[in-house]
């Protein structure tokens, strides 16, 4: 099945709340609602012609000016060797959404790690915490104004080499490119 | 009894003593069990080592399991601030007198990770580090010279020798010597 009628198969059912096929350059995503998240990848699974019978990745995007946090699911069905990309938008600052753990069973780590790296609250999961980082860890590394503690665990996270002065190499040629180009104009031809 | 040959009998017993200390070194030289402690890339380049082309099994190095059996820690990789907590355990689980080498960039300060919100900058800020070798992951030659250089470290130590302090002279290993740090 292509993307442009799997878009209108979750139309047909749930009507205004699944979002039109955007964007038609790109790798395209259906915007769903976060109410009716459950629900939607329930019947993605379910239905026999759209039969996703696989949760490929759970991730997140940090959108901090516009307040936002999205959340973005990947669907692949082995079966009938499509795929479909679901995204959820939520408030940065309350980040709270159900858990599709009860559709795919491998929703559980996932969800975890975005629990661990972004602070996304998956309501009804059955073992929420964190999965890659130390249970005792403050803040959500993944989340772009996440600050550093000075030390965990009486260990210092300070660099004895911060790299004060560190020049990329590209930025110097770039640079060199520009100045070698500046001085070509200047030259009468 | 002449009485410079009197003045002289304590530094007798001490070039005997450090003669012993000499064969302790020797042995204690020749049989650094190391840790098996590999935690990323580096790992592979110091099974090399163990293995028949570098084979630091001919300085009498062989690979323990358990640090309880360990002389010596090569921290092979990159160590999160995770596993940070279980280096510094396994170090004061292993006996003394205890080595440590830090291998590779990674676990001398962080290396290519060191801007990661979870990478340990440098296995020295739990435990003190004997000998860093350098690289990205170092050759088993590297990791063979640092453990040379443990050797060198081991053989330099006293145990009999009445341990002096720093700048004072040390008659027992010749009028001139005197004990650096």
């Amino acid at each position: 099945m292509r993307l442009e009628e799997i878009q209108p198969r979750l139309a047909a059912k749930f009507g205004e709340r699944v979002g039109a096929l955007a964007p038609a350059n790109k790798d395209a995503f259906v915007p769903i609602q976060a109410a009716d998240i459950v629900e939607v990848c329930k019947f993605a699974k379910e239905d026999p012609d759209l039969a996703f019978d696989c949760l490929m990745n759970l991730s997140s995007v940090d959108w901090p000016k516009k307040n936002q946090i999205e959340v973005v699911y990947h669907l692949w069905s082995y079966a009938k060797r499509h795929a479909l990309i679901l995204k959820v938008v939520l408030d940065r600052a309350q980040p709270r959404i159900a858990s599709v753990e009860s559709v795919w069973k491998s929703a559980d780590w996932l969800e975890r790690e975005q629990f661990d790296l972004m602070g996304i609250q998956f309501e009804g999961h059955p073992d929420l915490r964190r999965i890659m980082l130390p249970d005792d860890w403050v803040g959500n590394p993944l989340r772009k104004d996440y600050a550093e503690q000075p030390q965990w665990h009486n260990i210092t996270t300070t660099r004895d080499n911060s790299l004060e002065g560190y020049v990329r190499l590209d930025e110097l040629k770039k640079k060199a490119a520009e100045a070698a180009a500046a001085s070509k104009k200047e030259m009468p031809s | 009894m002449p009485k410079d040959y009197q003045q002289d009998f304590g530094s007798i017993i001490t070039s005997k003593t450090s003669f012993i200390d000499e064969i302790i070194n020797l042995a204690r030289k020749s049989s650094i069990f190391y840790l098996l402690f590999g935690l990323a890339c580096c790992g592979i380049e110091l099974m090399q080592t163990g293995g028949p082309r570098a084979d630091i099994d001919r300085f009498g190095s062989v690979p323990r399991a358990t640090p309880r059996q360990s002389d010596l820690m090569i921290v092979a990789g990159t160590l999160t601030y995770k596993m940070a907590e279980r280096c510094r355990l396994l170090y004061e689980q292993m006996a003394e007198p205890k080595y440590v080498i830090s291998m590779g960039s990674c676990a001398s300060c962080g290396g290519l990770f060191q801007y990661a919100y979870s990478v340990c900058k440098g296995v020295d800020k739990l435990v003190p580090v004997d000998i860093y070798v350098p690289g990205c992951p170092p050759r088993p030659e590297a990791l063979t010279e640092g453990l040379m250089r443990v050797q060198d470290k081991i053989v330099r130590e006293r145990w009999f020798t009445a341990r002096q302090k720093i700048g004072q002279p040390q008659p027992s290993l010749g009028v001139d010597y005197k004990v650096t740090a």
